[in-house]
């Protein structure tokens, strides 16, 4: 029957509209009404078994990310200490695909190499959001951010971010990643507890080699313990307050504009 | 893919065309020059090679053991259809001084454009090519970028990781970097004033029959493209008319040319896979699967992925591939006229598959899963759950609706059925491959041809359909997804659980000294990877085998004598992403 086609397709059009108001009202909580507010905006699920409308109203609704988003990276700090995790090991710029990565190690007076960097950049208009940086990354430095929205009025200097730019705290990274923070937090304090027996196992064996090593690691820790104050204000104390923990309006690095 | 040993002795051929076979090795055979499209009428017409997948060529300049005598070499993979299994490798050595060879067009003319990327990337003259002129490249660029001693502007090093980024790593805009100093070459005497562009490249004109009932009218050339809406990208169709009827045409393409090769050689193994994904951006998870499985010949052992990581990976190509499909019929309604809407419905399911490549790759398209060994990250029982539910409950339905309210419109019927018509011959020798190729009748499918990875393992049917049209290239794909599905059910069900990958993640890859071609069946077809190590922590040579390039051979000949509405439809039949047609 000849029109039998258009109808059909009109038909299709129908029925999605039916079924986005239905599939919306038998769902709890709605789409609309009942989404989950936060300051960013309603973030909205999308269920395998949802029906009808599968477009959104960006900005004002927003996906919720899986945990395994990337966009682009960010470093890490303690919190804590205020120490960045990153050592200037380099892997990441030496993994980067499209070498969008610089970072220039830290230098003592005696022009000894300090494993911290002391610069730190990352083109975000060349960075292909690969992830590699994150994957190999020994140290868990360097994570990748889930906030996309980062557009600016100029690609240099709005989109190379500096180390102040790309520094985020550990308690950030743990609200957008929990269960790599977890796993991470868990092999740590295990590697912890594995050095520290042996440690104990060293110490009791005797040979001036191996008395010499526990020494070195409880005096490690001791450094660490009346470390931060001083070595943070004279390493980098324009840091402090860029550092504080962000707030929910803004809370990633560089070039929100929100 | 000849991985076992060969010699010219055991070669049945060898004798066939005398003079022809000069040596052989475990990667390929060394072919005369001169004989060589006697050899390769001979391989099509008594040894059953009839089809020719990949044409490259590969620049050893500076390479060990090579001279100026022997600086190129033309790499030819032949492959049989009816029989499947490994092909041959063909090889011609050419010197730097002559770097010529005879044209195998018109053995196999689907050489037609893989030639004149050879010719327009590494300067081969290949010698009796109807148009041998650049494709990617435009006139009058000045070198062929895929030779060694090429050098871009911006050039840093000739591997990357850059010595600049780390220790001393102080920030620098590439554009503050004098693009024109001592960083670009000018021809010698180049007067940027005098110069002239090279002409439109003109069609070849294809008269119509003698006593057909055909009025003539006056021939007009008409531009479709680069910037029109049905030519899914920046696509530019140069087409002869005789009123409204297509008498010539010719592909023009490399808008988004960005030498991805080469990229390739500046980069080190692991960090050509996030490249690979922006091949065809719609399937970036079957670009990864081809890469990988290429370089994992060359690791041996040491590149042999996990159980649960085969698994995965079968999943991924297998959902590309759904999507990939609803994509193509979801814009083959576009380009009959029906604009967005019923391209979006059909695209509804997509969503919930990026979703999942979302949480399991962390990006919804440019995914880069796969490492050599496995893959980046394991997903969890939630991730299955959510994947079984959709695969079990959803996407057979989606399927169904496809069925219901397309196949049998009349609409989309008066439109396909008989346009663009590639009979099975015409799309083996014109090298078509994937749903193209088995919608003239041809059940090729590497998947069954030479199965890669654990597709052996799995029940499912290679779709075919012998219309030959465009309606046919819709019925394949649409049966091609249910095949998918089917797939994806069986693997959902047995994936075990286990290691993700095999050995340590590692950022450097020691590749062994070798060639290998790496091929999967991608959704658009087959997509291989040629790659050669010397090695060092860089490929060599780095050649994609891009099934939406190699396709474009056929566009001319299904669009002679159609009208020129006609070449939307065929053209978005064909199913090509510019990304990966241009690289």
């Amino acid at each position: 029957m000849f029109g039998k086609g258009i109808i059909k397709g009109l038909g299709i059009t129908l029925r999605h509209t039916a079924a986005t108001f239905i599939d919306d009202m038998a769902r709890v909580p709605s789409r609309y009404t009942n989404a989950i507010e936060t300051p960013q905006g309603k973030l909205l699920r999308q269920p395998p078994d949802s029906k009808g409308l599968f477009t959104i109203q960006y900005p004002e609704e927003k996906r919720e990310l899986p945990e395994n988003f990337r966009y682009i990276p960010m470093l890490l700090y303690d919190e804590k200490t205020g120490k960045d995790r990153c050592t200037a090991c380099g892997i990441c710029a030496k993994v980067c695909p499209p070498q969008c990565i610089w970072i220039v190690r830290d230098m003592n007076e005696q022009g000894k190499p300090i494993p911290r960097p002391s610069e730190f950049y990352i083109d975000a208009s060349i960075c292909m959001s690969c992830g590699f940086c994150a994957e190999f990354c020994p140290f868990d430095a360097i994570k990748m951010n889930h906030d996309y929205e980062m557009a600016t009025y100029d690609r240099f200097p709005g989109l190379v971010f500096d180390k102040e730019e790309l520094s985020v705290p550990t308690s950030y990274y743990a609200s957008l990643y929990p269960s790599a923070w977890a796993a991470e937090e868990a092999a740590r304090a295990a590697k912890a507890a594995k050095k520290a027996a042996r440690g104990k196992k060293g110490g009791g064996a005797g040979g001036a080699r191996r008395k010499a090593a526990p020494a070195k690691r409880t005096a490690a820790p001791a450094r660490k313990a009346d470390a931060p104050a001083s070595s943070k204000a004279e390493a980098a104390p324009p840091q402090d307050e860029s550092k504080a923990p962000p707030d929910a309006s803004s809370p990633a690095p560089g070039g929100s504009q929100s | 893919m000849t991985e076992s040993v060969v010699t010219t002795s055991s070669l049945p051929f060898a004798d066939a065309v005398p003079g022809a076979v000069l040596d052989a090795d475990q990667w390929g055979i060394i072919v005369n020059p001169d004989k060589l499209v006697e050899l390769a009428q001979y391989l099509r017409d008594h040894e059953g090679f009839d089809y020719l997948s990949s044409l490259t060529a590969v620049d050893y300049l500076g390479f060990k053991d090579r001279t100026a005598d022997d600086r190129f070499e033309i790499v030819y993979h032949l492959f049989d259809t009816k029989k499947g299994g490994d092909g041959i490798v063909l090889k011609v050595r050419l010197p730097e001084s002559k770097p010529e060879v005879d044209s195998l067009v018109k053995v196999y003319p689907g050489a037609d454009l893989q030639e004149r990327e050879a010719y327009d990337l590494y300067g081969i003259k290949f010698k009796g090519h109807p148009r041998l002129r650049r494709i990617l490249l435009w006139e009058g660029f000045h070198g062929h970028p895929m030779r060694k001693d090429w050098k871009e502007p911006y050039y840093e090093a000739e591997h990357k990781p850059y010595k600049s980024r780390w220790p001393v790593g102080h920030y620098q805009w590439a554009e503050d970097r004098v693009p024109w100093g001592d960083n670009i070459n000018y021809p010698k005497g180049f007067d940027p004033d005098a110069f002239e562009p090279a002409p439109l490249p003109m069609p070849i004109i294809h008269e119509p029959p003698e006593g057909s009932d055909h009025i003539h009218t006056e021939r007009i050339v008409v531009n479709m493209g680069p910037q029109h809406p049905s030519t899914h990208g920046v696509f530019r169709m140069i087409v002869a008319l005789d009123g409204e009827t297509i008498v010539g045409l010719e592909p023009e393409v490399g808008y988004l040319h960005r030498n991805h090769e080469k990229l390739g050689e500046r980069n080190t193994w692991l960090g050509n896979i996030p490249f690979t994904d922006r091949l065809d951006y719609l399937s970036s998870m079957s670009n990864n699967f081809g890469y990988v499985l290429a370089v994992e010949k060359l690791l041996g052992d040491k590149g042999k992925p996990p159980e649960r990581a085969e698994y995965l990976r079968v999943i991924m190509a297998e959902f590309t591939r759904i999507v990939n499909h609803m994509w193509a019929i979801g814009f083959l309604l576009n380009d009959l006229g029906a604009f967005f809407t019923p391209a979006l419905y059909a695209i509804e399911e997509r969503e919930l598959i990026l979703d999942l490549f979302e949480a399991a790759a962390g990006s919804r398209m440019m995914c880069n899963y796969m490492r050599f060994g496995g893959v980046v990250r394991d997903v969890d029982e939630d991730w299955l759950r959510k994947a079984r539910d959709i695969v079990f409950n959803r996407l057979d339905r989606k399927v169904d609706e496809f069925d219901e309210y397309l196949t049998g419109n009349e609409i989309l019927m008066a439109r396909c059925v008989g346009v663009g018509l590639l009979s099975a011959e015409d799309a083996i020798a014109l090298s078509a491959c994937g749903p193209m190729l088995r919608a003239s009748g041809v059940p090729y499918d590497l998947r069954r041809a030479r199965p890669y990875s654990i597709y052996d393992r799995f029940e499912f049917d290679v779709v075919t359909d012998d219309g030959c049209d465009v309606y046919a290239r819709y019925k394949v794909r649409l049966g091609e997804i249910r095949q998918s599905i089917r797939i994806l059910k069986q693997a959902l069900d047995q994936i075990p659980e286990g290691p993700i990958m095999n050995g340590k993640p590692a950022y450097v890859t020691r590749v062994q000294k070798g060639e290998a071609y790496g091929a999967v069946e991608g959704p658009k077809g087959e997509l291989g990877f040629y790659v050669v190590s010397d090695g060092s922590d860089n490929p060599w040579r780095y050649h994609v085998r891009a099934p939406s390039y190699i396709n474009l051979n056929t566009l001319e000949h299904m669009t002679i004598g159609y009208k020129v509405a006609d070449s939307v439809v065929i053209l978005g039949a064909i199913d090509i992403v510019l990304g990966e047609t241009d690289r």
